[in-house]
């Protein structure tokens, strides 16, 4: 493929047959309910963690302000992982063509897709950071509540504080680490990605690379109705 | 709270060196708690709540001469008491004053996240500046003797600024001012710590108590505040005093070594994700028109 050539978006690509829905309007509102309040929860942390980056706080409306909303988005970010865990939990699972893949993951770094065996609805990378997200999001939810009301733990039971830095920093650290990847891949890196969770649609060529089994699962429930 | 007249040595939260630091020389200060002769009056308690403002709380009785289980935001000073029974079957009334040690290597400035909101003065007490306090609380964690309180209306975090301000004029704090038995004092540093030890010499030497001494704890590079006991080895007899404070291990790793682990971890996720692209660039589907499928 020569790199002049336009890449195809599910929105200019093909007519309206062509398109098929990946995410649906919830799912969409929930994806970014989650993503916003984790950016905000991105700056202030990383404020309260670096003095070199305190001037992130500032931005957002100061220290004091920072250390108000954080826990408060946080809850949001938490509760919209909660919700993503009751709807995307069966499509989470791993499975046999999962294994597949992901012994082949390195035709995936290298964009080699035609050696890839099929996945479905998400592939393994997808499922690792689904399940990545919600164990860190769960423990940065129980360190949180200790940071939160560190005044409420006695003198007695301070290890809970000295725990609770530990665990937040690390899950912190992890999620971090997904993110990078997760944003990178949703925009950069997978074309058509981004487009799918903010119209929810992909054509059905990038239906049939990225996620073949999906695909056939998804066309054959629908072909009727066409 | 006062900084006018103080230089400062060292700032929390604060990125790049300190302005100023060094370019004044300043005696460290240092107040001696003589507890062999504190009678647990309560005077320092009601100096400091008049000097800085508060007034007496309610108290809370439990079975003992102390005013309240801990020091509180808007009660900086509080005397520790406790009946101690002797290995010969004697009691000991034991009387601490309570306060911040005012730490050479303060834990709750280590832990601070603000710019400017905990600052060590080149004298050595460590005060908290509230104008930039953000009320995280990471200072309780920071410090090993449960110093740092929070006023939960203002959202900030209070403590004994050794009279700072008091100090920056030349003048001794206020609970030294109180006390009348003399078992307070204020100085330099080296001065008292000649005084301790030549009590602490005094207790052993004609007073029998063999194991008498001077509470400096190395752990937290020594304090602004130094304690004559009786028994040096027992400090935990004297209202919980830890007997080798420092700075929590977690905190230190959190401040120190992670620090860098999670700044390097950081730039090289963002540095590796752009070298994937510049190397692999982004993944094409092939236009709807030719439905194959696939790379090409």
């Amino acid at each position: 493929m020569s790199v002049s050539q336009v890449i195809p978006s599910p929105r200019t690509t093909g007519d309206a047959r062509d398109r098929i829905l990946r995410y649906t309007l919830v799912e969409r509102i929930n994806h970014w309910i989650a993503g916003l309040s984790y950016i905000y929860c991105l700056i202030t942390g990383l404020a309260f963690w670096s003095p070199y980056m305190f001037w992130m706080a500032i931005i957002v409306g100061g220290g004091p302000a920072a250390r108000f909303w954080h826990p408060w988005f946080g809850l949001v970010f938490t509760a919209s992982v909660l919700w993503m865990y009751r709807i995307w939990r069966s499509d989470m699972v791993t499975t046999d063509a999962d294994r597949a893949w992901w012994k082949a993951a390195k035709y995936y770094i290298r964009n080699e897709d035609e050696n890839l065996p099929p996945i479905g609805r998400f592939n393994y990378g997808q499922k690792m950071f689904f399940w990545l997200m919600f164990y860190g999001a769960t423990l940065l939810a129980l360190s949180g509540f200790a940071l939160w009301f560190f005044e409420s733990i006695p003198w007695s039971l301070r290890w809970l504080r000295y725990l609770a830095v530990a665990v937040h920093v690390a899950a912190g650290f992890a999620t971090i680490g997904g993110f990078i990847i997760h944003v990178y891949m949703g925009t950069a890196m997978v074309r058509g990605g981004f487009t799918s969770i903010v119209r929810g649609e992909v054509s059905s060529a990038w239906a049939k690379t990225h996620h073949r089994l999906w695909y056939e699962q998804v066309t054959k429930k629908t072909s009727g109705q066409k | 709270m006062s900084q006018a007249t103080l230089q400062i040595r060292r700032i929390s939260g604060h990125a790049g060196p300190v302005p100023g630091a060094g370019v004044e020389r300043a005696q460290t200060v240092c107040k001696l708690v003589d507890t062999t002769t504190c009678i647990g009056c309560k005077a320092c308690e009601v100096a400091c709540l008049e000097w800085n403002g508060y007034t007496f709380s309610e108290t809370v009785f439990d079975n003992s001469y102390q005013t309240m289980p801990e020091t509180a935001w808007n009660y900086w000073n509080l005397i520790k008491f406790n009946e101690h029974e002797r290995e010969d079957g004697t009691l000991m009334l034991l009387m601490r004053k309570d306060q911040c040690m005012h730490c050479a290597e303060p834990g709750c400035l280590a832990a601070c996240p603000a710019d400017g909101a905990i600052v060590q003065y080149a004298n050595g007490i460590v005060d908290f500046q509230q104008d930039h306090c953000i009320g995280c609380g990471y200072c309780v964690t920071g410090c090993p003797f449960n110093i740092p309180k929070f006023n939960p209306s203002t959202k900030k975090m209070f403590k004994c600024t050794l009279c700072a301000d008091r100090v920056a004029q030349g003048l001794e704090p206020a609970c030294i001012k109180a006390c009348p038995t003399g078992c307070l004092h204020f100085g330099t540093k080296d001065d008292m710590t000649d005084l301790a030890e030549t009590r602490a010499q005094q207790l052993r030497e004609h007073y029998g108590f063999e194991k008498a001494g001077v509470y400096d704890p190395t752990g937290v590079g020594g304090t602004g505040v130094i304690y004559v006991l009786h028994d040096a080895a027992n400090p935990e007899a004297y209202g919980g005093l830890p007997k080798n404070p420092h700075i929590p291990w977690v905190v230190r790793l959190w401040k120190g070594p992670a620090k860098w682990i999670g700044n390097l971890a950081m730039l090289g996720g963002i540095i590796g994700v752009a070298l994937h692209y510049l190397r692999f660039g982004p993944k094409r589907v092939e236009s709807a028109k030719d439905q194959k499928g696939g790379q090409p």
